[in-house]
């Protein structure tokens, strides 16, 4: 699998090259302008597709106002001709300028709403820039014509040269998505797509790559605006740019073809742009709107019969028929192997401790979840923290890991005061942690989803995916390293997130009831795992519900009951602890209990 | 400026903002008991102007009463809509991706709707003429327009059903647990699905309602929805997502910033009020002025 990836980077750019290539060929070919226009138009809505793809297919991050973007570049080329006589080869990419500054505008407050809301806010945008330039006057926004040297101000008799024009920006924005589809940024993306608190939690700065996505989302649709203006439009309304149809048409594009991939807009324009443009042709003048009801027919169908889109419906055939390898899930128990790389001691702390909690309170509406909760974690020892259900112990990592902000006291790490930091950013310093529930990204392979955490010391893709295999090796979940994740058995996923959190590099890993569900060998499995990584170097902080399993594994033990720390110490004297029987067993137990001890 | 002139902006405004009000607790019922945004609401509205306005010029039926009458047809026809379509892109996967079928399945519909009404029906707008919709109540200095009015009292009642319905019945309280708790509702014997398309029946009957409402004193024509869907969203926002209280406190709010936005700015930037006031909300208070936060976000 490896020597396959090294050439691939080069391989896969020949599809592109050969779209590309059939575009150039069939521009020169059409002699009639009607089918030249359809050429362009297909170019047109694939580019835009493709800029929409950026943000809302790859980051899951649904925007219903990218239209704003097209028009602003449209606008901006063409009043800064008729205004400045700048010519449009110039004036594009001050548009396009425009359009970034307006995404991180837009994007900075607007981010800070989760999907839903994102998607409403988004539609606010491109209908508070329509009204405005109506008010503005700029309904009916003419090219002026040029008549020395036109090509110099984007103006060609010659229809093909505007369909040539498309081809480029199509072409740029497709090597844009072929990048970003292996990248870091685009494993970012597809993580916080599918699960936005484990991308963090694995150290991915979701802000900031959501910002970028929208960034280089806007740039190309600004493009394909100005562009747009001067080979389809010439005279530009509101309407045009930023009216309704424009993200119809955009999303009905990626929809059909298959959002999430860069073959998908680009398939569902060569099929929805001639279609509607010829029923527009024939049946527009008696039926006005015809378009309309074929892009909503296509919508509805798309989503009843096949809503994983025609990109990834095709895609699965063909794997189903290639016969993907499916191995039994055997569990092959850990390797001998060392902890992974990354997994080695840094940085010089005090001697003794490495995660200082101070004073941590945590109050929701009045519930004291975690109330002065003091505690050290040594450097190179197995902590467990126990404490009966709703003692406030996935609290309390929520507070270590960055989820949670306590009310009052501090977490300090290698002398850091980390309380207060983002999740991500708590996640490079050294801290890694798994969830009670297991939280994977769903549709990415084992090997994806281990290397999200990878890419935090190894920021190359290939690097990353060593990083990625070697910390798969470690937990014995190399040979799933294909499989996608939704398949995975309850431990395979156990191992799988242990993996993805050792992929980080971490110093310190908090396991959140890292062995509920499992059976005994599965039990057996991480218990083994746990140990060996500490003889690797890496300090283990372990909540565990049940008693039993952990006070075989650990050093000491930290007792939590209703948010408050009842005993600390080594395993035997704090299951005597009365305080800690009361605390699990209730009073007239602990009556019973002394009882018989007396 | 004088005293009157402010309370005569108020005045229209609040009875523009309860027929907007009726529409919206359509819009939030629906979400808050199928987590669906409908992006199709403006349509069925539009449709409902249009019946009206079909009785009105062929049966001589009343506007207003043409608005109650229209209910029940509006009522099946939403929870056809709901077996038809809505229920197969809902259950079972995961409910981001739901949420996205769902909404572009609705988008998809809205499109069918007005390209539809705009190919059979022609775009040209349409008009129904009451005597009341020209005469206005004089109460002191201040006017208020017939048709306004009587809208506005209608809508108010017909939101208090709606409320009473919820609230009261036990079919009501069955569809607010289904809402709440689709697990435990379903425990309890209660059809989540029957309920979500209970929801969606009630959610267009209201909307096609409130059209039939507007139709007193708006132009009818196939666009309509556009800008109303635009308000109906902003005002279930404003109100948290999925609260009925809230839609209706939403909608009177927005006939209230759209008239006075008409004080500091010209006619046509009316709405650019509306849309600054949402964005300002959605981000100094993202669940809503009266909203809870969403249990999923």
């Amino acid at each position: 699998m490896a020597d396959r990836r090294t050439t691939s980077s080069l391989r896969r750019l020949v599809p592109v090259a050969v779209v590309v290539l059939v575009g150039f060929v069939l521009a020169g070919v059409l002699q009639e302008r009607y089918h030249q226009r359809i050429l362009t138009l297909v170019l047109v809505w694939a580019t835009m597709g493709l800029a929409w793809n950026v943000i809302s297919g790859y980051a899951g991050q649904i925007s219903f106002g990218h239209q704003a973007f097209f028009g602003i570049g449209a606008y901006a080329t063409v009043l800064l001709t008729v205004h400045a006589g700048l010519t449009p080869w110039v004036g594009m990419w001050v548009g396009v300028a425009v359009a970034v500054l307006a995404a991180v505008l837009i994007g900075v407050p607007t981010f800070r709403l989760a999907g839903i809301y994102f998607a409403l806010a988004t539609l606010a945008y491109p209908l508070i820039l329509r009204i405005v330039m109506d008010f503005l006057g700029y309904q009916e926004l003419a090219i002026p014509m040029v008549r020395d040297h036109p090509a110099r101000h984007m103006q060609f008799a010659d229809p093909r040269a505007y369909t040539v024009l498309c081809l480029a920006v199509f072409a740029g924005t497709l090597g844009l998505s072929d990048w970003l589809e292996s990248s870091r940024l685009g494993y970012s993306l597809r993580a916080l797509k599918e699960n936005e608190q484990a991308a963090e939690a694995t150290g991915v700065d979701t802000f900031r790559s959501k910002m970028l996505a929208y960034m280089l989302s806007a740039a190309p649709a600004a493009l394909i605006g100005a562009v747009y203006a001067y080979a389809v439009l010439f005279v530009v309304t509101p309407d045009a740019v930023f009216g309704v149809l424009v993200i119809v048409q955009t999303l009905v594009v990626c929809l059909v073809g298959g959002a999430g991939s860069k073959w998908g807009p680009p398939i569902g324009a060569a099929l929805m742009v001639p279609i509607s443009e010829t029923l527009d042709a024939t049946l527009g003048d008696r039926f006005p709107g015809i378009q309309g009801v074929v892009y909503g027919a296509a919508l509805v169908l798309i989503m009843l019969c096949a809503p994983e889109w025609l990109y990834w419906r095709i895609r699965g055939m063909v794997m189903a028929r290639r016969g993907e390898r499916t191995e039994p899930a055997v569990v092959s128990g850990p390797s001998p192997a060392r902890v992974p790389s990354g997994a080695v001691s840094r940085g010089d702390a005090p001697a003794g401790a490495l995660l200082e909690v101070r004073g941590v309170s945590k109050a929701f509406l009045g519930l004291h979840a975690l109330e002065d909760v003091s505690f050290v974690v040594k450097r190179g020892e197995i902590l467990g923290i126990i404490g009966p259900n709703g003692a406030g112990k996935t609290t309390l990592f929520n507070v270590l890991n960055g989820f949670l902000i306590p009310q009052r006291g501090e977490v300090r790490y290698k002398g850091e005061r980390v309380s207060g930091l983002p999740p991500h950013a708590i996640c490079r310093r050294g801290v890694g942690r798994t969830f009670q529930v297991v939280r994977t990204f769903p549709h990415l392979s084992v090997l994806e989803n281990v290397m999200v955490g990878a890419f935090v010391r190894a920021p190359a893709p290939p690097a990353a995916r060593a990083g990625a295999l070697e910390a798969l090796a470690f937990v014995g979940l190399r040979h799933r390293a294909g499989a996608t994740a939704g398949g995975l058995t309850t431990l395979e996923l156990r191992l799988m997130e242990l993996a993805r959190c050792l992929a980080t590099g971490p110093d310190l890993v908090l396991l959140d009831e890292p062995l509920a569900g499992l059976s005994r060998d599965g039990v057996n499995v991480l218990v083994r795992l746990v140990r060996i990584l500490r003889e690797g170097g890496v300090t283990v902080v372990i909540i565990e519900h049940t008693m039993q399993a952990v006070v075989r594994l650990v050093d000491r033990l930290v007792v939590l009951d209703h948010g408050r720390r009842i005993a600390e110490g080594a395993p035997d004297e704090v299951i005597r602890d009365p305080a800690v029987i009361e605390a699990y067993l209730g009073k007239r137990w602990l009556r019973y209990a002394e009882d018989r001890r007396a | 400026m004088p005293l009157s002139e402010l309370v005569q902006y108020v005045v229209t405004g609040l009875l523009v903002g309860g027929v907007y009000a009726l529409m919206s607790i359509g819009l939030a019922l629906i979400f808050g008991v199928m987590r669906v945004v409908n992006f199709a609401q403006g349509d069925f509205m539009m449709l409902g102007m249009y019946v009206t306005y079909f009785l009105a010029t062929g049966y001589g039926v009343d506007p207003l009463a043409g608005a109650l009458l229209i209910v029940p047809p509006f009522f099946v026809l939403g929870v056809l809509v709901h077996r038809v379509l809505l229920a197969r892109v809902t259950g079972g996967g995961d409910p981001q991706r739901e949420m996205d079928a769902q909404l572009i399945l609705t988008l998809g519909l809205s499109l069918i709707i007005t390209n539809a009404t705009t190919m059979i029906l022609s775009p040209m707008p349409r008009g129904i003429q009451t005597a009341y919709a020209t005469r206005a109540f004089v109460v002191g200095p201040i006017l208020m327009n017939q048709a306004r009015s009587y809208a506005f009292l209608m809508a108010v009642l017909l939101a208090l059903l709606v409320y009473g319905f919820l609230t009261r019945t036990d079919l009501g309280k069955a569809l607010r647990a289904a809402a709440d708790e689709p697990e435990a509702a379903e425990y309890q014997g209660i059809s989540v699905r029957a309920m979500h398309g209970l929801a969606f029946g009630i959610g267009i009957a209201l909307v096609a309602a409130a059209g039939g409402l507007l139709a007193t004193y708006h132009p009818i024509e196939p666009t309509v929805a556009v800008n109303f869907i635009v308000l109906m969203f902003v005002a279930v926002v404003l109100g948290g997502l999925g609260s009925i209280p809230g839609a209706f406190a939403g909608g009177l709010l927005i006939g209230l910033v759209q008239s006075l936005t008409l004080l500091v700015v010209p006619f046509q930037l009316q709405n650019v009020g509306v849309f600054v006031a949402f964005l300002l909300v959605l981000y100094l208070r993202p669940h809503g002025l009266l909203g809870q936060r969403l249990r999923a976000v």
